[in-house]
């Protein structure tokens, strides 16, 4: 791989080879940026505010994406520098960070406005195993709807499906840990930020509230493509 | 710090001191070890429901402004705190098990050592909203004064290292959670510690001083996502050095926190 022939050519040679130059101009670190809304700020109004959304995108989701670059950069210099204890100690800024952006870029594509099928019941083989597995659609979200009532604190709840079992799961996770630490097998497919930073503005203490109201506008069909895909 | 009493109209009992041990009861029958007694003899015997009542916070809800708006005391104690208690309520009527606890006791016992029962997040979050509303007063801020400022000193260098460490800590809290200036009993020191959701330092059996709510509902409605100028603000303009002052004066009569000084003949 690029990066270990680089550190053999950085580190034995003396003189600095021209090759040595090559590869490392091509060993850049992979940095992120905060991804556009498919959507307006205010196009998810009366359920989610334009002004929640603009704040939940520009300024917690763009920290996350900064703070993950920084947290990047700074492994990437104790990676080579040869220093454990510092790889190890940014372990914790990473998970929480990174966690943030991989789990707010699905949210933003789990949300769509209504007027582009946001609250669409899902078809197809996703509606199906819903009904499979948990019932009905309405049994569905109320049991989501309970997970993220009773989760103390700041997380996630998911459905999700285990690509081993292939069975659908309902999940919670604790502050920005994505999905895939409650099981490596388990990909995303729907999840409802309950942090207070995503409905206090306009739902005060009523978390409830904001559960039972966000599905009107939550993306089905983008749900049902990355089962179909990881059904396959 | 709640009381145990048998109405919801908030006890007047010295902000300053309250802590353990605040049991009442009928013409100061001592309630604490006895589960159901009966409340009369002319009835049949009837269950003591003991509850935990809503505390106000040592000043007017607006008290506090500009640094935590009217709006935001509104929705935090009235609304939030009050949730808690009447979750703890309703949690307690159901389990005879923990009638007479004081609140302190009751958050140790719902720990469980680290597998929280049930009633824990609210025993704790009722006790941590007690004690942050009166860690704080209006036109607070500045700096503790004599003994406890040379605590602070002494255990953290300067009182302006001691805000680095706090502010940090705070802005480092991934999560909801607290901050504490604690005082640490096996160590005898004071120190800045943070704490996820509900969890406070009574459960290591460590003596809180001030604290500081960082779960978002705390800041959200006046400073939005920016925890930096909440926590400034708490330190520079609303906590109470002299509430901490007296949690430190009660706190040493249960550490020991060094050699006294006795002059050589």
């Amino acid at each position: 791989m690029a990066l270990s022939l680089c550190n053999l050519v950085s580190r034995n040679s003396l003189a600095p080879l021209p090759i040595g130059r090559l590869l490392l101009s091509t060993r850049g670190l992979q940095t992120f940026s905060l991804p556009d809304l498919p959507y307006d700020y205010g196009a998810l109004e009366p359920t989610i505010s334009g002004e929640i959304m603009m704040l939940h995108h520009q300024k917690h989701h763009q920290t996350y994406v900064t703070n993950y670059n920084k947290a990047l950069e700074q492994l990437d210099d104790a990676m080579n520098r040869g220093d454990p204890s510092t790889v190890v100690k940014l372990q914790s800024a990473l998970k929480f960070n990174g966690g943030g952006h991989i789990n707010h870029s699905i949210f933003w594509k789990n949300l769509a406005p209504v007027n582009e099928g946001g609250g669409e019941p899902p078809r197809g083989s996703l509606g199906w195993a819903i009904d499979t597995d948990f019932g009905s659609l309405e049994s569905l979200k109320q049991k989501m709807n309970a997970e993220g009532a009773a989760l103390q604190g700041s997380g996630w709840v998911w459905l999700g499906v285990d690509k081993e079992l292939k069975r659908l799961v309902v999940e919670t996770t604790a502050n920005q840990d994505p999905l895939v630490t409650k099981g490596p097998s388990l990909v995303p497919l729907i999840g409802l930020d309950v942090w207070e930073h995503a409905y206090y503005l306009q739902y005060k203490n009523v978390k409830p509230d904001y559960l039972n109201n966000i599905w009107k506008v939550i993306n089905w069909k983008y749900a049902s493509n990355v089962y179909e895909k990881e059904s396959a | 710090m709640g009381s145990f009493c048998f109405h919801t109209s908030a006890v007047p009992s010295s902000h300053l001191l309250s802590g353990t041990d605040c049991t009442y009861g009928l013409g100061g029958l001592k309630l604490g070890n006895l589960r159901k007694i009966p409340f009369s003899r002319t009835h049949k015997a009837s269950k003591v429901l003991a509850f935990y009542g809503l505390k106000k916070p040592p000043y007017k809800l607006d008290a506090l402004e500009p640094y935590m708006s009217k709006r935001t005391l509104e929705m935090h104690w009235g609304e939030l705190h009050r949730g808690y208690v009447e979750g703890l309520n309703k949690q307690l009527e159901q389990n005879d098990i923990l009638y007479g606890y004081t609140m302190d006791e009751l958050i140790k016992a719902t720990y469980n050592n680290g597998n929280p029962l049930p009633e824990f997040n609210n025993a704790a979050q009722v006790w941590n909203h007690n004690f942050f509303w009166e860690s704080m007063e209006p036109r607070g801020g500045d700096m503790p004064k004599l003994g406890l400022l040379d605590q602070i000193e002494k255990d953290f260098g300067s009182f302006t290292n001691f805000k680095e460490k706090f502010v940090d800590a705070a802005l480092t809290l991934f999560g909801s959670g607290w901050v504490w200036l604690v005082l640490k009993r096996q160590e005898r020191r004071l120190e800045v510690v943070k704490t996820s959701n509900a969890i406070n330092p009574l459960v290591w059996n460590d003596i809180p001083i001030i604290n500081l709510d960082v779960w978002e509902h705390a800041y959200y409605l006046d400073y939005k996502n920016d925890r930096a100028a909440y926590v400034k603000n708490f330190l520079d303009h609303l906590v109470s050095w002299d509430v901490a002052t007296a949690r430190m004066i009660r706190a040493e009569a249960f550490v020991n926190l060094g050699e006294p000084k006795i002059p050589v003949a």
